[in-house]
């Protein structure tokens, strides 16, 4: 018996080795992930909502799964039909990297930050507004999201960028806007005009390596991360992880922040946020910015 | 009561204090004393892979700093003797927990120059800080692309001309890619180790300072070509020397 067992022992400690987790390299199994459904991380807490993890599991399945996969990893079944540049893949949860934070770049975002992004959904994505779920569900659905990186059981989300109440608009305001928008040489990307095709832009690819396209001011599209004058001011500040746009919260001081709000607010055609902005841009005869003029 | 207990946590407090004071003393007299070196080149053998240039037209401030001396990639940098630069040496096995912990004191800086990395391989410890600094009059942003499941988390942050250094750290070791989205031939790494170590020069020659006596093996990296390792003997005082040779196809 002892022998027989003796004799064994390499493949045995070959097949123990096998089993063991490889750090962090090693691919989630169910089994992990039935096992992280349990650690305190996998909750939520958005205003008084507080989600319900074991609740997600069928919304999850349900809405979810098809396009991030069954271990959250972005590789559903229907994410092989997904062709960038036009649609980008489905967010890999495992890495917990976000575009949409109110918070630094390289941390995890708030419950409230996901939360957004479920209701708000990725314009330009396959990712559909998902106002028809309740509350509670989405803030379950938050939970469940957590649950599938151990980022979430080491790490603590960043703090939240601080955003001074929005300033009345001026026209010196939207002139000091457009310095900035030099300034920071934000048309090396984005275009003089904002029309996504500065010197840059064609070039630009994402994390996964796929190529990407910068915001486009001019086509009428909504940002990815929201379009109110809060929102704009949160993108520029605190980046999009994952994305090629930086994070400009060291560059930009609060009150410039502003100011290029109000100017890339003139670069959008008219919505419901910018006529006041359109207005002193005409008034002003707001020319483009120009690359090559010496530096201010 | 409540007081004779906090005179005796006093004291066991005082101790340990100084316990650990004398211990760090020791410690240190020790490696000072005793401190060995690790020296040698790294050289390639065969012909070199060719470095394709780059076309930087797209910016004029990057053009204009290279019109008289063109930009090519930096992936294999041979230098005339056939020394391999920008390759990583590091203690990869033998190092005691207190020598892999030890950081070098002096801030590594990592200077954008010309729309290039200067150096093009940035070599520090974990949780060590390191300084990302630009010298162009170009807008740049700096992009590490590290696996967020080792606990090195990536990041994305402008730099435009004259602003103030980025200070930042690494948690655990790790070979880092880096990159600027703005000029898209800008590649660079952060080689985060523990312990000691060294990057070569253009000839390919390095040293690891500040190693105690013992057996090491010596992990020599290049961001293209397979890793190479060595075992090494450092004695008291005297500098042991590893040579290593990268092969060409």
């Amino acid at each position: 018996m002892l022998t027989n067992l003796l004799k064994c022992f390499p493949w045995l400690s070959v097949v123990v080795a096998l089993c063991l987790p490889n750090a962090a390299y090693a691919q989630l199994t169910t089994y992990q992930l039935q096992d992280w459904l349990n650690t305190p991380a996998a909750s939520s807490h958005i205003g008084n909502l507080t989600g319900d993890v074991h609740a997600a599991a069928l919304p999850y399945r349900r809405f979810c799964v098809g396009c991030h996969g069954n271990l959250g990893d972005g590789n559903g079944e229907n994410a092989v039909w997904f062709i960038t540049p036009m649609y980008a893949q489905p967010r890999n949860f495992q890495l917990a990297i976000f575009k949409c934070r109110s918070t630094p770049t390289g941390t995890l975002p708030t419950d409230q930050d996901l939360f957004d992004t479920i209701g708000r959904g990725m314009d330009r994505s396959n990712m559909p507004q998902w106002n028809p779920l309740s509350k509670q569900e989405r803030a379950d659905l938050v939970a469940w999201i957590k649950h599938y990186s151990p980022r979430w059981q080491t790490e603590k989300a960043g703090t939240p960028i601080q955003i001074p109440p929005e300033p009345e608009i001026t026209p010196e305001r939207v002139k000091a806007g457009q310095a900035v928008f030099a300034k920071m040489q934000c048309y090396k990307c984005h275009g003089v005009q904002g029309m996504a095709n500065g010197p840059s832009a064609s070039t630009l690819t994402d994390d996964l390596s796929q190529p990407i396209s910068p915001f486009n001011f001019t086509d009428g599209s909504r940002p990815k991360c929201g379009s109110t004058d809060t929102d704009l001011y949160r993108i520029f500040m605190t980046g999009l992880d994952g994305t090629p746009m930086p994070s400009f919260a060291d560059n930009i001081k609060p009150d410039e922040a502003w100011d290029l709000v109000f100017y890339l607010r003139t670069l959008q055609p008219h919505n419901a946020f910018n006529a006041k902005e359109r207005e002193i841009a005409h008034q002003l005869g707001l020319k483009p910015v120009d690359p090559n003029a010496p530096a201010q | 009561m409540k007081h004779t207990f906090n005179r005796g946590l006093a004291a066991i407090l005082a101790t340990l204090v100084v316990v650990g004071l004398l211990t760090r003393v020791m410690n240190q007299r020790a490696s000072a004393a005793g401190e060995g070196k690790i020296t040698g080149t790294v050289k390639f053998d065969g012909t070199p892979p060719h470095m394709r240039g780059i076309d930087m037209s797209k910016d004029p401030y990057c053009s204009k700093a290279h019109a008289n001396d063109p930009a090519e990639m930096q992936t294999v940098v041979v230098g005339k003797s056939g020394g391999l630069a920008n390759v990583v040496l590091y203690i990869s096995e033998g190092l005691s927990a207190d020598a892999a912990n030890a950081k070098s004191t002096q801030v590594p800086v990592f200077d954008q120059k010309n729309c290039m990395y200067t150096p093009h391989v940035l070599a520090m410890d974990a949780t060590q800080e390191f300084k990302v600094t630009t010298s162009d009059q170009t807008a740049h942003n700096i992009h590490p692309e590290p696996n967020p499941l080792t606990g090195n988390i990536p990041w994305n942050q402008s730099q435009p001309p004259g602003a103030p250094p980025i200070v930042k750290s690494w948690k655990t070791p790790e070979m880092i890619h880096v990159k600027c989205n703005i000029h898209p031939w800008m590649s660079g790494y952060f080689a985060v180790v523990k312990g000691p170590y060294a990057t070569t020069d253009e000839n390919g020659s390095y040293t690891i300072e500040n190693v105690p006596p013992g057996n090491y093996t010596v992990t020599a990296w290049q961001e293209s070509l397979p890793a190479q390792t060595q075992k090494v003997t450092v004695a008291a005082g005297k500098p042991a020397t590893a040579d290593f040779t990268f092969k060409g196809k």
